[in-house]
């Protein structure tokens, strides 16, 4: 009895620790499947997370809207966002004037004239630069190629030309611009403006017609020339070279900036129902 | 015996000190006119070369077609014919029509290219690729902007064309280099569109080089006097560099 009592006794302390053993393994079994569920959770959504920055590799750029490639069915299909480029900057000031005047400045102040006359048409303007710096050619390209729906306009001042007028410039016939995109689907960097250069021209007439009108001795077309900046733009380019840094006085040229505004709003507003293609949203994309 | 020998080196020494005494003025001179020499720089040397080239008298005069500036507010080109003894090899004669372009027209004002800009080579490929070979001056001096650099290569494009019918299609090197660009606009990656009709006559029989380079090429512009925008055609670009 008493040994029977002393078993009961020596039993006990080994049932307490079974007990505890069988909590510790619970409670580590609920915490293991709890850490679990948590990360498969977190590991599920890191590729919905990470996906517009493959579509969109250039994301870094703070004005870049993230509705135009997260979500391309809310898009309103067509042209919506006109990515302005103030050419040079930085070190690179461009065409320089014998007063002093340099195109790097000037284009800055030419820009936001621009960009006032669009956003009143209803376009998102994007910049490739805001102040004196000097990004590359592929950066400023890359701007305009991660946008659905963009139109490229790069302003110039030349070196030469009649003071007052203003010429617009489209990319010279570039190897597959005949038969649009590679079987692919893929563009080449280096020659990115080949599918849209027929896109190209019918803007960049659009635009120097409405320039002839306001500016007498421009073209009344656009030109063809092999600019470095719009070989890599996919999207509808065009350059608009204003003459010229050799004017005397500056304010000559800070006359021309409402009109040349003016002028490239009204002309991408004229070319906005050429821009949509039949069954693809958001343009060309 | 000692003192003998002695006395016979010593005597030598003496002698080998005079005949440096003497050689060394004359050698004197001779680092002198080296140094003269060492001055003149690779590019000044090429510049003597390519002005000898267009100063052959034993070379027929033809009449060569080059294109300027017709005015100096746009950037219309018109053709000047000119009298040029011209070489029949179409390397050459590329050199010497290109000399000449650059040497300018009678009016400053016309100018297409800088007037310290110097062809350091040209290379005729046998694809009818030419291969123009710049000093930097032609990127560093040109005015900046997409008119004037386009006028620049528009007149050599265009002046090849008309004189040198080999040549289909033009490279622009700076200094030995392929850039980017001519002034921060033009795409110098690729290569340029020269004489299209030589390209496709190509494909077919080849004429004989002696007979076609001694009559101009057919022009692809018009006559004299006529203004008109000319737009170089870009062609794939050499190079495929991807950021």
């Amino acid at each position: 009895m008493l040994l029977k009592v002393r078993n009961r006794d020596d039993k006990q302390p080994r049932s307490m620790a079974q007990n505890s053993f069988r909590y510790a393994c619970f409670a580590l079994f609920v915490m293991t499947a709890t850490f679990l569920a948590i990360s498969g959770q977190s590991s599920t959504q890191a590729p919905t997370d990470s996906a517009p920055a493959s579509v969109a590799p250039q994301s870094a750029n703070p004005q870049t809207p993230t509705a135009a490639y997260s979500d391309p069915q809310q898009v309103r299909p067509g042209l919506n966002i006109v990515v302005l480029d103030p050419a040079h900057g930085g070190t690179d000031t461009g065409a320089r004037g014998t007063g002093g005047i340099r195109e790097s400045e000037i284009v800055l102040q030419f820009v936001l004239h621009v960009r006032r006359a669009l956003e009143a048409q209803g376009f998102q303007v994007i910049q490739t630069r805001m102040a004196n710096e000097n990004p590359s050619f592929d950066d400023r390209s890359a701007m305009a190629n991660a946008q659905i729906g963009a139109v490229f306009v790069s302003l110039h001042v030349s070196s030469t030309g009649l003071p007052g007028t203003v010429r617009v410039y489209v990319n010279s016939d570039l190897p597959g611009s005949a038969g649009g995109r590679q079987t692919s689907g893929l563009i080449p960097w280096d020659r990115a403006q080949a599918p849209f250069l027929v896109l190209s021209h019918k803007l960049g007439d659009f635009v120097q017609g409405n320039l002839a009108v306001r500016f007498r001795g421009s073209p009344g077309t656009a030109q063809a020339s092999a600019i470095r900046q719009l070989r890599t733009t996919a999207a509808p380019a065009i350059a608009v070279e204003i003459s010229s840094v050799s004017v005397n006085d500056r304010a000559d040229l800070d006359r021309m900036a409402p009109g040349v505004a003016d002028a490239i709003a009204r002309g991408i507003t004229d070319f906005r129902p050429s821009y949509v293609v039949a069954g693809v949203p958001g343009g060309l994309r | 015996m000692s003192a003998r020998w002695i006395r016979l080196v010593l005597g030598g020494l003496f002698g080998a000190v005079i005949i440096a005494g003497l050689y060394f003025p004359i050698l004197k001179q001779r680092v002198k006119q080296t140094a003269k020499i060492q001055p003149q720089s690779e590019e000044q040397a090429r510049r003597e070369l390519t002005q000898s080239l267009t100063a052959n008298p034993t070379e027929a005069r033809v009449k060569a077609k080059l294109f300027w500036a017709a005015n100096a507010h746009d950037g219309s080109l018109a053709p000047v014919t000119i009298d040029l003894p011209l070489s029949s090899d179409p390397a050459l004669r590329a050199k010497q029509v290109l000399n000449t372009l650059l040497a300018g027209p009678a009016d400053p004002e016309l100018r297409t290219v800088p007037p310290d800009a110097v062809l350091l080579a040209f290379y005729l490929l046998p694809d009818g690729t030419g291969i123009a070979d710049f000093s930097e001056a032609m990127a560093s001096s040109i005015p900046s902007g997409i008119e004037s650099e386009q006028r620049a290569v528009d007149s050599i494009t265009h002046t090849l064309a008309a004189n040198v019918p080999q040549v289909t299609r033009l490279k622009i090197l700076i200094h030995g280099q392929e850039v980017e660009t001519l002034a921060g606009h033009l795409d110098l990656t690729g290569s340029f569109a020269v004489n299209p009709r030589a390209a496709q006559a190509a494909a077919a029989p080849q004429p004989d080089p002696l007979t076609s380079s001694s009559s101009p090429a057919p022009p692809l512009t018009p006559e004299s006097g006529s203004r008109q925008t000319y737009a170089a055609t870009r062609e794939q670009p050499t190079n495929s560099r991807k950021p």
